[in-house]
């Protein structure tokens, strides 16, 4: 990355694993769960109509849950749904008739923080492993070895611990260890934050959350501005965490499970961010010795970016350079234009799905699993009934344009903003 | 066995455990700041003993808080610490990490344990769970209304505590914000981080001043108000809420005084019949005498419902 100075990192296990670590993928939708397991996600986690901490997503239903496990399937994937609100009362009714219709519908596992909601899982639902959920803030080893005398066979981290602590994690306690690699952050420690609540009575903890952690607020020391008029105000908000440039680390450090964060990010960011970071992972496994970053994996990462990215609290505890003062930097460089449906070899053209408005004498690229990439200008555009377009306006319409190269279904389309 | 209630003070010093015993508090919450958070005050090893002896001298309890996060580099310490605490006789553990129930199975099985994770006590069954792990007394989230509260009530027999006066703790991060930000500025932001008296406003809401404060456990917003129940804390012993918390972190001794003298005459005057009691205005006015003005007294989330 352009933006961070790459230090030498102040572990080293230099332990090579034979087991690839899971990439375990966020999936807002139907649509999102088939992208990120056909680019290359081991599970996804999506979340359900009660429970989850995304109140605003459009969640799955059980019946779309079962389709997500079915086309999962095919790919040897796993979905996992998060159960991950700190539950009241009235939300205990009806609990062990969600878990149980999770565990018919072929879901792997639930992310749990709350005590109530793992101990239902276990009793009524037993083939639902539990996972911990990073709302519980599991940031050292006495906790993830208590979890694990509970019965679960995975801990979520917290967005705290640093390198050196998951090693020390790993080697005090056997059991799977989750980390967020990528994507937006709670600042603070997940789940201890009712800002919302005080500020919109909105529940932070049962998915209310108003991210109020991003909006900016003035500082005072001793009742006089800490900043001038025409200073930067106070936030809490955070860079985004991408740790594509230390996958070797998170590697050799043991971490089990990778996870990206985004259930509410589009097709196209998911698609993007787990294609680089399954090509980083499926290289390290080829040849560990040799491995080396490839640019063009940080590039498409930067290309899905609505952030400026950092490490987190892998390295150091953030500072300065860490926040995001001032007005937020603009988004991705680059839009999603179409899906393609379909390929015919014979003419050249492939069938496209719009997704954003696109013309003719535009420069877009394709992409695909696994770095299938190319460039090219739109100059051949029809209609489906093969009437010459100008540009693709409507949303979902159906468009052929002819490829540079042949490309396969659910490849992505995207152009250039600017 | 009869019912109770006990009102559950802070202490910043010693000094301030003494006087707020005297003003009527049966019971006090205090730490070392190495492994308690939020706290009014720091109790070294030292402090710790004379604080137990004090209280217990007088017929009150020393609970010690031992709520923060715990990071791995804390662990070995933390083992010493219990054992400690254990060894001095405090009457209880605060804790919100499981670290410190796995570390108190070993080094301070004896000693009694109160759960409290702030935000996160929301549910009679999550109560329940941490009973059946050890805990004795839950503390309830100050983000739930009377009607949970309530319901918690009538689902377990453990210990509950709940907050009756004072400001909360609405958000906590490991980051250095204050540090970072005031880097950001001026790049000396460190030096000045940890020093008190700072506040936020949220431009949308200018008369809200919000404490923030940095420490070694990262950076802490509290509320802009003070929860008050007063008026209505015949409410709360009408449910038979065990142990009532005035929370005097950054505020003066002499403040603390006045509201624990205010809260000890209503519990006895409600104690002493509770059928016939009146709530009496005259205890509320000295509270507002003191009062910040810019600091307004609230019901918190009592009233409230919220949606998600």
């Amino acid at each position: 990355m352009s933006t961070t100075v790459r230090t030498a990192p102040r572990f080293k296990g230099k332990r090579y694993r034979l087991d690839k670590p899971e990439l375990l993928a966020p999936a807002g939708n139907l649509e999102k769960l088939k992208f990120a397991v056909h680019y290359g996600a081991d599970a996804v986690y999506i979340g359900g109509r009660q429970y989850g901490l995304r109140s605003n997503a459009d969640n799955f239903s059980f019946e779309e849950m079962k389709e997500g496990v079915e086309f999962a399937a095919r790919y040897g994937a796993k979905v996992f749904v998060a159960t991950n609100i700190y539950a009241h009362n009235e939300d205990i009714a009806g609990l062990e008739h969600y878990l149980r219709s999770l565990e018919e519908a072929g879901i792997a596992a639930i992310i749990a923080a709350d005590p109530v909601i793992i101990e239902t899982a276990q009793r009524v639902a037993p083939k639902l492993e539990v996972h911990l959920s990073t709302q519980q803030s599991t940031v050292n080893w006495q906790a993830v070895q208590f979890w694990k005398e509970e019965g679960l066979p995975r801990v979520v981290l917290g967005r705290e611990t640093s390198f050196e602590e998951i090693a020390e994690i790993k080697r005090h306690v056997d059991i799977e260890i989750e980390a967020f690699i990528h994507g937006a952050m709670c600042s603070s420690y997940s789940g201890r934050c009712v800002l919302s609540n005080h500020f919109t009575d909105r529940d932070s903890n049962r998915g209310g959350c108003c991210q109020s952690c991003r909006w900016k607020y003035d500082l005072f020391v001793d009742d006089a501005p800490a900043a001038g008029q025409d200073e930067d105000q106070f936030t809490m908000g955070s860079k985004d965490l991408c740790m594509i440039e230390y996958l070797p680390e998170l590697i050799e450090v043991g971490v089990d499970s990778f996870k990206i964060e985004g259930r509410m990010k589009s097709v196209h960011y998911v698609a993007t961010v787990v294609n680089a970071y399954r090509q980083a992972i499926d290289a390290y496994f080829a040849d560990p010795e040799g491995y080396e970053l490839k640019r063009e994996w940080v590039e498409e990462i930067y290309k899905a970016a609505n952030r400026p990215l950092n490490t987190g609290f892998f390295l150091d505890v953030p500072g300065a350079e860490d926040h995001i003062y001032g007005p937020e930097e603009k988004a991705a460089p680059y839009d999603f234009a179409a899906v393609v449906l379909d390929y015919d070899d014979r003419t050249g053209f492939a069938t496209l799905q719009q997704r954003n408005h696109f013309k003719l004498g535009q420069e877009v690229e394709f992409v695909g699993p696994g770095g299938t990439f190319f460039k090219q200008t739109v100059t051949e555009l029809t209609d489906a009934e093969g009437e010459a377009l100008e540009a693709a306006r409507h949303p979902m319409q159906h468009v052929r344009l002819r490829t540079l190269k042949p490309v396969r279904p659910m490849d992505m389309m995207r152009k250039k903003m600017r | 066995m009869t019912y109770q209630p006990e009102l559950l003070a802070t202490a910043a010093s010693l000094e301030e455990l003494e006087r707020l015993a005297s003003a009527g508090a049966d019971a006090f919450v205090a730490g070392d700041a190495r492994f308690g958070v939020r706290l009014a005050g720091h109790f070294d090893a030292d402090g710790m003993k004379a604080a137990v002896s004090l209280a217990h001298a007088q017929g009150k309890k020393l609970y010690a808080a031992a709520n923060n996060l715990i990071h791995n580099d804390s662990l070995e310490a933390l083992q010493r610490h219990l054992a400690f605490l254990s060894e001095i006789g405090v009457d209880a553990i605060v804790f919100g990490d499981p670290a410190v129930l796995m570390a108190a199975r070993r080094h301070a099985p004896d000693v009694t344990l109160h759960w409290n994770a702030e935000m996160t006590s929301t549910n009679y069954a999550t109560a329940e769970y941490w009973r059946r792990r050890g805990a004795s007394r839950f503390v309830l989230a100050r983000e739930l209304n009377m009607e949970q509260i309530e319901e918690i009530r009538a689902a377990t027999d453990m210990e509950l505590q709940v907050q009756v006066h004072g400001m909360t703790n609405i958000y906590h991060s490991k980051r250095k914000l204050v540090g970072s930000y005031l880097d950001h500025l001026h790049g000396d932001g460190n030096s000045e981080a940890t020093r008190g008296g700072m506040h936020l406003t949220e431009q949308e809401r200018p008369g809200e001043r919000y404490p923030i404060f940095e420490d070694a456990s990262g950076t802490h917003i509290m509320s802009s108000d003070d929860i008050c129940m007063l008026e209505n804390l015949h409410e709360l012993l009408g449910i038979g809420v065990n142990s009532l918390k005035i929370e005097g972190m950054l505020k003066p001794i002499e403040y603390n005084e006045i509201v624990v003298r205010a809260y000890r005459q209503a519990i006895d005057a409600y104690m002493a019949n509770p059928e016939g009691y009146v709530f009496r205005e005259e205890w509320l006015e000295p509270i507002r005498e003191a009062q910040d003005p810019d600091r307004e007294l609230s019901y918190g989330f009592f009233y409230k419902e919220q949606v998600y």
